[in-house]
């Protein structure tokens, strides 16, 4: 399957499963695609990473398989493991006269098998987004292990044997940057930055999530939310905020977004006390 | 040049600026040129960025090259050559009226902010103001410069900020915004610059000469306005990343020697054969550190992104106290207060420079001697001393003494010199003097300050 056809088909299918993406966001999913390259996409949080692999899913008709990303998290939660307990339940319930052999065979195979998302999005059949998510909160050791599954999209199980993928999935990897990944891994994926979007397409998402918005106060608020962007705060508003303060501003029925309308709802926005002062005091608000 | 010329200096290009692009990814990118094509230079660049740009901060560093080895036009471009030929004056029209209305113009671009009729007149700029006639072929030149200095960029911001300000903005956000329109419009006039100069001259030639390295390898010392804030902006994330990297290696370092006792005891259950080996907890240790920076000129940036990194780390050390020196000492340990804002951190700083200042000259000597004097009790056998500072004390005494005295007794002492290694000991500069007292090192970009402090840590 061509997960897109060309840059505008990414462009087109994503709008149409309600992802707005900008010309390289579409060049790069498409390139991922055609090339069966996992796809990192970094940048800060909100600004729409997860919802780039969603969309993807959506727009294609395949299935999302994803991995949430922790600290501690191991190969036992992201390939496979054993299912011990009813494994000890199996040799417990081994007739005499069974031959350990044949028990050994028989608690190592698919029945007693825990497919973890890696070894799940490997072996299905059906074409599938396999989502990453958040990257950068494992150890360094999971690295290793995402090297080896996305390299050549196979995972040797000892007692098994070698489980290659039929169909490559479509990879995603979201990653805050909270720390760098390895050279390694970062040469074998593709790479999008993606950063707050311009007013206008900012404009476009929130209409697009909050339609009953005025058309006014949604020009009123992308200003805002980019003069608040330009403040260096220590959270910078994102979209996923200005979609809130949309939401917010049409319950208020706030028909018009002037300084004391901005600073009563500021709390929506901004997260930090010393960021709302700051806010307040450079844009005059009281 | 053919395109695959082309891709292979291109990439060269990015190799020479810093950038580790591999085998692997040339021939990723070329496979997926293979599938978008040339046709449209966007997704050519976005293609390329794609596939060769892992990291985001060596981004304004691809850009800057790829305006030079795949300009967006040659010579004066499309709105030219679509003019009649004969029609365009032979000499550009760069007299006072036509830079009257040409000033006009590009101030209503800036307030607009429109960012497609800008980059025009950019070149156009270049074209009309900038040019330097050379004395034969390939001997004529471009000059940003001048092309800048034509236009009066200062006055291009002022006019800005009324416009702004009559909008309906503050004084501040506007000066801002203007501070950073106009900014952005002089990148332009030095990218087309460059891309004329590359067309006269061939890409390769410029693009050694004026592409500035990325921001983590930026001379704290040569850096512009417009880098400052970029480098600002890198200081959270940074200590961010630094932190993530101490935890993780502190974990895999947790374990500590082995614990005989409760090794003893848990062997009990098993008979006395010690099957479970109990390790002591590693004890952390935590720096306190003192810093003394020297905040006189230009040393000031590095002294404040130093400053900024430590205190953003707060939590991996002991305890922090900071001292600003330029003849005379003063400290800022109170300005960093846990959650306060980074700019308006920095503007205090560098307002407090006069209290760390009596004659206004630096003179390390004097300031170690007061340093002593006012504050005795700030150096103990827990603490770390780190001096920040070019070493350079206008001849004056040195006070080595003194300094010996304070290395003495701390725990540790550094001192880090944001100049090049080469330039140490030249003028009045007494690096060696010091550095056979405290160990210096050489610090001149986030990168080898980065370093620094994981190590030290
Ligand atoms: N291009 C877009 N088109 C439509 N909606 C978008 C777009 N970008 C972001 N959004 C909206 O923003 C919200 C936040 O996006 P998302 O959760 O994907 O952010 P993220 O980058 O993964 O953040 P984090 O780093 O916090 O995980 C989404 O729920 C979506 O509604
Ligand atoms: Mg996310």
């Amino acid at each position: 399957m061509a997960w897109f056809s060309s840059p505008s088909d990414a462009t087109t299918r994503l709008a149409t499963a309600g992802y707005l993406a900008d010309a390289a966001t579409a060049t790069t999913s498409f390139l991922a695609g055609a090339l069966e390259k996992p796809l990192l996409v970094e940048g800060p949080a909100g600004v729409g990473k997860t919802e780039l692999a969603k969309a993807v899913s959506r727009a294609t008709g395949a299935d999302l398989v994803r991995l949430q990303c922790y600290e501690g998290l191991d190969e036992a939660r992201a390939l496979y493991e054993w299912n011990y307990k009813k494994q000890l339940l199996r040799i417990q319930a081994a007739t005499d006269g069974q031959a350990w052999e044949e028990t050994h065979d028989d608690i190592f195979s698919e029945e007693f098998l825990l497919t973890r998302p890696l070894l799940t999005a490997i072996r299905r059949d059906a074409p599938t987004v396999l989502l990453i998510d958040e990257v950068d909160k494992t150890d360094v050791e999971v690295e290793g292990l995402l090297l080896e599954v996305l390299s050549d999209f196979q995972v040797t199980i000892p007692e098994l044997g070698t489980v290659a993928a039929t169909r490559r999935p479509f990879v995603v990897l979201t990653s805050n940057a909270s720390r760098e990944l390895s050279e390694a891994v970062k040469r074998r994926c593709l790479y999008l930055h993606l950063d707050y979007p311009d007013t206008e397409r900012e404009k476009e998402i929130v209409t697009s999530q909050v339609p009953d918005l005025d058309d006014k106060v949604a020009t009123q608020l992308v200003t805002a939310v980019a003069r608040l962007r330009d403040l260096e705060l220590k959270k910078a508003p994102s979209i996923a905020e200005s979609v809130d303060w949309a939401r917010t501003l049409l319950a208020l029925h706030i028909d018009d977004l002037d300084a004391k309308a901005i600073d009563d709802t500021l709390g929506v926005v901004l997260k930090h006390s010393s960021d709302t002062e700051r806010a307040v005091r450079e844009l005059k608000l009281r | 040049m053919t395109l695959l010329d082309r891709h292979i200096a291109f990439l060269e290009a990015l190799r020479a600026a810093g950038m580790p692009v591999s085998l692997s990814e040339d021939l990723d990118a070329v496979a997926a040129l293979g599938l978008v094509g040339w046709g449209q230079r966007q997704q050519v660049h976005d293609t390329y960025a794609a596939t060769l740009v892992k990291r985001q901060s060596q981004r304004e560093t691809f850009d800057e090259l790829f305006e030079i080895y795949f300009p967006r036009m040659v010579g004066e471009g499309f709105a030219a050559a679509a003019e009649p030929e004969g029609s365009r004056p032979a000499r550009p029209a760069d007299g006072p009226a036509d830079l009257a209305a040409f000033t006009e113009e590009l101030a209503d671009a800036l307030e607009a902010d429109d960012l497609e009729r800008l980059r025009q007149l950019a070149s156009e700029a270049v074209g009309r103001f900038g040019s330097m006639p050379g004395r034969g072929p390939g001997m004529s030149s471009w000059s940003a410069y001048t092309t800048l200095r034509r236009l009066s960029t200062d006055e291009l911001t002022l006019k800005l900020i009324e416009g702004l300000r009559r909008g309906g903005w503050t004084e501040e956000q506007a000066g801002r915004t203007a501070a950073k329109r106009v900014g952005s419009y002089q990148q332009m006039v030095e990218a087309d610059a460059r891309r004329r100069i590359a067309e006269e001259k061939g890409p390769d030639q410029i693009a050694r000469i004026t592409v500035r390295p990325t921001i983590d390898r930026l001379d704290f010392l040569s850096a512009r306005r417009a880098d400052l804030e970029a480098l600002r902006r890198e200081i959270y994330p940074l200590a961010r990343r630094l932190a993530t990297r101490l935890t993780q290696e502190k974990h895999a370092r947790r374990r500590g020697p082995i614990d005989m006792r409760r090794t003893v005891r848990a062997s009990i259950s098993n008979g006395g054969v010690p099957l479970d080996v109990r390790l002591r907890p590693k004890r952390p240790h935590r720096t306190e550190l003192v810093v003394l920076c020297d905040v006189s000129g230009s040393v000031a940036n590095f002294a404040s992104f130093t400053l900024m990194l430590v205190f953003a780390l707060r939590e991996q050390f002991g305890k922090v106290r900071a001292f600003t020196f330029v003849d005379d000492v003063h400290e800022v340990t109170d300005y960093f207060t846990p959650g306060s804002d980074m700019v308006d951190t920095m503007t205090r700083l560098a307002d407090a420079t006069s209290h760390a200042a009596r004659f206004g000259r630096t003179n390390y000597g004097r300031a170690f001697g007061r340093f002593v004097e006012e504050h005795p009790d700030a150096l103990g056998p827990k603490s770390s001393l780190l001096i920040l500072g070019d070493a350079r004390s206008n001849y004056s005494d040195l006070s080595l003494p003194t300094l010996r005295r304070m290395a003495a007794s701390a725990r540790h002492a550094w001192w880090l010199n944001p100049e090049a290694r080469r330039n140490w000991d030249t003028g009045d500069s007494a690096a060696s003097d010091y550095a056979a007292v405290v160990p210096m090192v050489e610090c001149r970009n986030l990168t080898q300050l980065t370093e620094f402090v994981h190590d030290i840590l």
